[in-house]
């Protein structure tokens, strides 16, 4: 569709933009502040609120564990979550329709819901450490990304290819890696991104799942504020601004960012 | 072999799915019919409390605002993303992109700075003179809404432009030239064919700030807590396990009541569905 756009309503996009980004471009000004407190435009500039998160060994630890967390989870959602998706797509007739939705659950389900069940029944019920429950919550989380993007692009797949791998005697294991795999590689590269930036942000289920000792970055960004509001948040927000553009990147170079309006 | 391919394949992520969420979710719902008091005792607590009930009413107003709010201003900017030349809209979508892969808890700091007491908003305020005091504008509903606004309007924005795009140009064109000025064309074509893709964005917005639980905590605080501050509360700071599990399963309700009422009606309201 294409038409004339009222130059209010251009105007009015031009404003939303500003809406969206002033915030962001805000807390990069505050981060570089030479004052204790936080303000902007800053006063001075320094790279010293930057330093100083490196002083501090709980966002040291806490990055590390949030790192782990969402490499660990995401790759264990992948893992059942490819098989899954195979499945749905290769066997579709074969398959109840409720299997799908099974697997969209965690988005269905209040994620601050889920965290506490979660801590009720298998951190304490069943008494599983935070951090493997921790793991376990963010790969769940993740699941219906695994499955469903990745099932996005076995949807577009010619099973038929694979039939002929198998047909001319390659293993179907082997079919699997070597013919399947390759062919849906953008849709795992882009499940693993969408479902890798949700867990290292997750805020709700994490909140259940601190222990002695094991916290997530958000948690800690939470914790520090409550007690300090110096530029040291703002500078720890910048450098998780700059995961995200990193990821941006990943997503650009793999399937160009208009995939995300899909 | 086929059989047991099709059913292994899908196992482990059933048992995951079903053992360590759908269990325990049914778990945390049914503690809450256990009291002695009776089955339904946890319940009548809480719609009898005055202070639970305001939180569950608060929780219903901001997230119908958040959503009415993003809808507004989400479909606007999608249509007028939608006829940005190539280049221009892809830069569109990245500032769009942008905010929505950063995390929720930098983007509600934002509006702390911006908010607060010594916030810009007050030290502009008072630097042009027109207030000559400092506003107490954080902890309250408007800074809340606000905060979810800009949380949700990038989501919405997404949705809305790839609902947009897919509306054929066929249909567009063939209303103009039937001779309906743009106005008409874009109520009475773009509008109810891009129904369904507001129904699902209304639906990703309102279950998301419905349950939402870094935003109110940071921009709501003890005085403006919301359903999933609350449900925290309760469960980590006063250890009414099931006073929180009451408020989780009155959280699962409203969610798929609002889940499942709403694509039922985008089904029946897809003009191109027939």
């Amino acid at each position: 569709m294409t038409a004339r756009i009222h130059p209010l309503l251009g105007a009015l996009a031009i404003l939303v933009f500003l809406f969206l980004l002033a915030p962001l471009v805000i807390i990069i000004g505050a981060s570089l502040s030479n004052t204790t407190y936080l303000t902007f435009p800053p006063q001075g500039l320094t790279l010293r609120w930057f330093a100083n998160i490196f002083e501090i060994s709980a966002f040291r630890n806490t990055a590390l564990t949030s790192f782990q967390v969402a490499i660990l989870g995401t790759g264990l959602s992948l893992l059942i979550g490819i098989p899954a998706a195979y499945a749905l797509n290769r066997y579709r007739i074969g398959l109840p329709k409720w299997l799908g939705t099974l697997f969209v659950l965690p988005i269905l389900v209040p994620e601050i819901v889920f965290g506490f069940s979660l801590l009720k029944s298998v951190t304490i019920g069943m008494g599983l450490p935070v951090y493997p429950s921790l793991i376990i919550g963010h790969a769940l989380l993740v699941l219906p990304y695994s499955v469903r993007v990745v099932g996005a692009s076995l949807a577009s797949f010619d099973f038929s290819v694979e039939e002929a791998a198998i047909s001319l005697g390659c293993p179907p294991l082997k079919t699997f890696f070597t013919v399947v795999l390759p062919n849906i590689r953008a849709g795992v590269i882009a499940a693993f991104i969408l479902a890798f930036i949700t867990s290292i942000n997750d805020v709700s289920i994490s909140v259940f799942l601190t222990g002695p000792g094991i916290s997530t970055l958000p948690i800690q960004i939470l914790a520090h504020m409550e007690q300090f509001f110096d530029p040291t948040i703002a500078s720890v927000s910048v450098l998780l601004m700059l995961v995200t553009v990193g990821v941006m990147a990943i997503v650009e170079m793999t399937l160009g960012l208009t995939f995300l309006t899909k | 072999m086929n059989k047991f391919a099709k059913w292994g394949l899908t196992l482990p992520a059933t048992i995951a799915v079903v053992l360590l969420l759908v269990i325990p979710v049914v778990l945390t719902i049914a503690t809450t019919f256990g009291e002695p008091k009776g089955v339904f005792s946890t319940y009548t607590a809480f719609f009898n409390s005055g202070f639970r009930t305001n939180i569950l009413y608060r929780t219903l107003r901001i997230a119908l605002i958040t959503t009415a709010i993003s809808l507004v201003i989400g479909f606007l900017t999608a249509y007028v993303i939608a006829q940005m030349p190539g280049r221009l809209k892809s830069i569109a979508i990245i500032a769009a992109v942008f905010p929505l892969l950063t995390g929720v808890v930098v983007r509600s700091f934002a509006w702390l700075i911006i908010l607060g007491k010594n916030g810009i908003l007050n030290s502009s305020l008072l630097s042009l003179g027109i207030i000559s005091e400092p506003l107490s504008m954080l902890y309250t509903e408007g800074s809340v809404i606000v905060a979810m606004v800009y949380l949700f309007v990038p989501l919405m924005i997404l949705t809305l432009t790839g609902v947009l795009e897919g509306i054929p140009r066929d249909v567009v064109e063939a209303s103009a030239s039937l001779g309906a000025k743009p106005i008409a064309t874009f109520f009475q074509v773009i509008l109810p064919l891009a129904v369904p893709g507001l129904i699902v964005g209304a639906v990703l917005v309102f279950t998301g700030s419905f349950t939402s639980y870094a935003t109110p905590q940071l921009l709501g605080g003890e005085q403006m807590m919301m359903m999933g501050t609350l449900l925290y509360q309760r469960a980590m700071v006063t250890f009414d396990w099931v006073g929180a599990s009451t408020i989780a399963a009155i959280m699962v309700v409203i969610t798929i009541a609002i889940v499942s009422i709403m694509s039922r009606i985008a089904r029946r309201l897809n003009p191109m569905a027939v």
